[in-house]
């Protein structure tokens, strides 16, 4: 197993707020880990770090890509996303007045090549990429059985298939690592329970790297196979979900003291 | 019958040029919520680019166009690239008062280099009337309906049919989301000036036809008419902006048709107040609620 993403003392400070503060973890291939801390430790900020939407103040993101080692500390958000690191949000952020297969095409953009005559004046080369496009993002609902709804404008789905939406828009970009931000936000426990198995099917068959936050320890204990453990911005534990169960001072910070 | 038939067709063709630029405006307020009052100001490069291709380089009818087209892609691209973009992440208001200084600083700036006298576009394609049943209609007419219906079918093909399309509808839905799934959005919005940009360039290269005369101030009137249309139409609409065009094309050769010339302007913004009174959002406008 060799290391995909590797974070090296990460900083980021708001004015006087240390929000992370010297935060060094590493990703494997095909490896699901969670990270997890109270509310306002930083998880997001993490996320948004590794994904480019925020400068970090110091420190390092490294991906190991096909094409080598990259930094990524200041690049764009779509070039990292281009790289090969696809994201969903806390609260969705799916393309809400465009349909369910346009929210999946727009994700595969950068992964084919239309040339501006061959569309404007449709030339039969257009006809087939745009086919084959089409085909593949069809395919892709497919396994997530959003099929049915390919034309229906992602702000009409309900909240638990905007979730599975804008996860399967992530899987379009062809990513090689998936962050998920708190996936389970706002579902009963069915839903959890659905999405558990999906989160599971997506690693076995997709081989990608997720890094999961998550409040819902039931699917963080059951899925995770390493966890790390964010408080105030600093990395307090991290470890195995048995390990981090019987960690003192995550019990202290996290669950709370009488647990 | 006839004069309604006759005003008709008038106001097709006048409406057309203004769809032409409602366009521009509708297109870039969707993607990144400004108006630019500098829209108008490249019409009128269009026409003077016409006009100069024209006259020395003795380019015919559709190289003219093209080449027009091509011109103002380039000069909108150039214009959001130095003056919207480094405003980017800044208040509204202040893109906003930019473009206007954009829009001051290209009239000047014609006026001073090429001088403010209006000029007479040559007439490359020789009118002819075509008469049926007491309704004449020129042969420029015919172009300038043609043209203008295939650009806006053209455009429309873009938007909703191709990868660039794609990007600019994630992009005025969700920026950040949008660049989060990859999307270049400098680029994107790039792309939607020229496309905009390459519209008002045709329609200016159309209105020297028709109207015979350009000056470096040509692009004023038009410009906050085309606005209007945009406005008319639900802003952000491509569909609607179109309509809105034609809507004010009609409306404003209906005022003169009826012997109120000298109102037909009044015309133009009294229907622009009675619109937002009662649609505030415009014809094809989605009725956007702010989320608490």
């Amino acid at each position: 197993m060799s290391t995909i993403l590797k974070v090296d003392d990460l900083v980021k400070n708001f004015g006087g707020l240390a929000a992370v503060s010297n935060v060094s973890m590493a990703l494997n291939d095909d490896e699901l880990v969670a990270l997890i801390g109270p509310n306002g430790a930083g998880k997001t900020t993490v996320f948004n770090l590794l994904t480019g939407v925020i400068v970090p103040s110091s420190g390092a993101i490294t991906f190991n890509g096909p094409n080598g080692t990259v930094p990524i500390n200041g690049m764009k958000p779509y070039k990292v996303a281009n790289l090969g690191l696809a994201r969903t949000f806390q609260n969705i952020r799916l393309f809400k007045n465009l349909s369910v297969i346009d929210n999946v095409l727009i994700a595969m953009t950068s992964h084919y090549k239309e040339g501006f005559i061959q569309s404007v004046f449709r030339l039969p080369k257009y006809y087939k990429t745009e086919a084959r496009i089409r085909e593949e993002a069809i395919d892709l609902l497919k396994i997530f059985d959003l099929q049915d709804d390919i034309n229906v404008l992602a702000k009409n789905l309900s909240y638990g298939i905007q979730r599975r939406l804008e996860i399967v828009r992530g899987l379009a970009m062809k990513p090689k690592i998936l962050f998920l931000d708190e996936p389970a936000a706002g579902m009963n426990p069915e839903e959890t329970a659905d999405l558990t198995r999906l989160i599971r099917k997506i690693q076995r068959e997709f081989h990608i790297t997720v890094l999961l936050i998550e409040h819902d320890m039931s699917l963080v204990m059951n899925l995770a196979e390493r966890i790390y453990v964010l408080d105030h911005g600093s990395l307090l534990a991290e470890g195995t979900p048995d390990e981090i169960q019987q960690n003192d001072a995550v019990i202290k910070a996290y669950l709370g003291e009488e647990a | 019958m006839q004069t309604l038939l006759q005003q008709l067709i008038n106001g097709l063709s006048l409406g057309s040029i203004y769809a032409l630029l409602a366009l521009g405006y509708t297109m870039v307020y969707g993607i990144i919520k400004l108006i630019n009052f500098a829209h108008g100001d490249i019409y009128m490069l269009g026409a003077f680019w016409g006009y100069y291709v024209i006259n020395y380089w003795h380019f015919n009818f559709i190289f003219a166009l093209l080449s027009a087209m091509l011109v103002c892609a380039v000069s909108g691209v150039i214009i959001e690239y130095l003056a919207y973009r480094p405003l980017r992440h800044s208040p509204r208001i202040a893109a906003l008062i930019t473009a206007i200084g954009v829009s001051y600083f290209l009239e000047n700036g014609m006026s001073y280099l090429y001088g403010s006298s209006t000029r007479s576009f040559p007439q490359i394609i020789k009118q002819v009337n075509y008469h049926f049943g007491g309704v004449q209609i020129s042969n420029i007419q015919i172009l300038i309906l043609v043209t203008a219906c295939l650009l806006m079918i053209l455009l429309q093909l873009i938007i909703k049919r191709t990868k660039m399309g794609r990007a600019m509808r994630a992009v005025s839905v969700d920026p950040d989301a949008a660049e989060l799934v990859g999307i270049n959005i400098n680029r994107t919005i790039s792309f939607t000036f020229a496309l905009g940009s390459s519209m008002a360039g045709a329609a200016g290269v159309l209105i020297g036809l028709y109207y015979n005369s350009i000056d470096p101030l040509m692009g004023m009137t038009p410009g906050i008419k085309a606005f209007v249309a945009a406005v008319v139409g639900g802003i952000g609409s491509v569909p609607g902006a179109s309509l809105g065009g034609f809507l004010i094309g009609l409306l404003e050769t209906g005022v003169q048709a009826i012997g109120l010339s000298a109102y037909k302007d009044a015309a133009v913004y009294l229907v622009l107040i009675i619109i937002l009174l009662i649609l505030p959002a415009g014809i094809f406008g989605k009725n956007t609620k702010e989320k608490v």
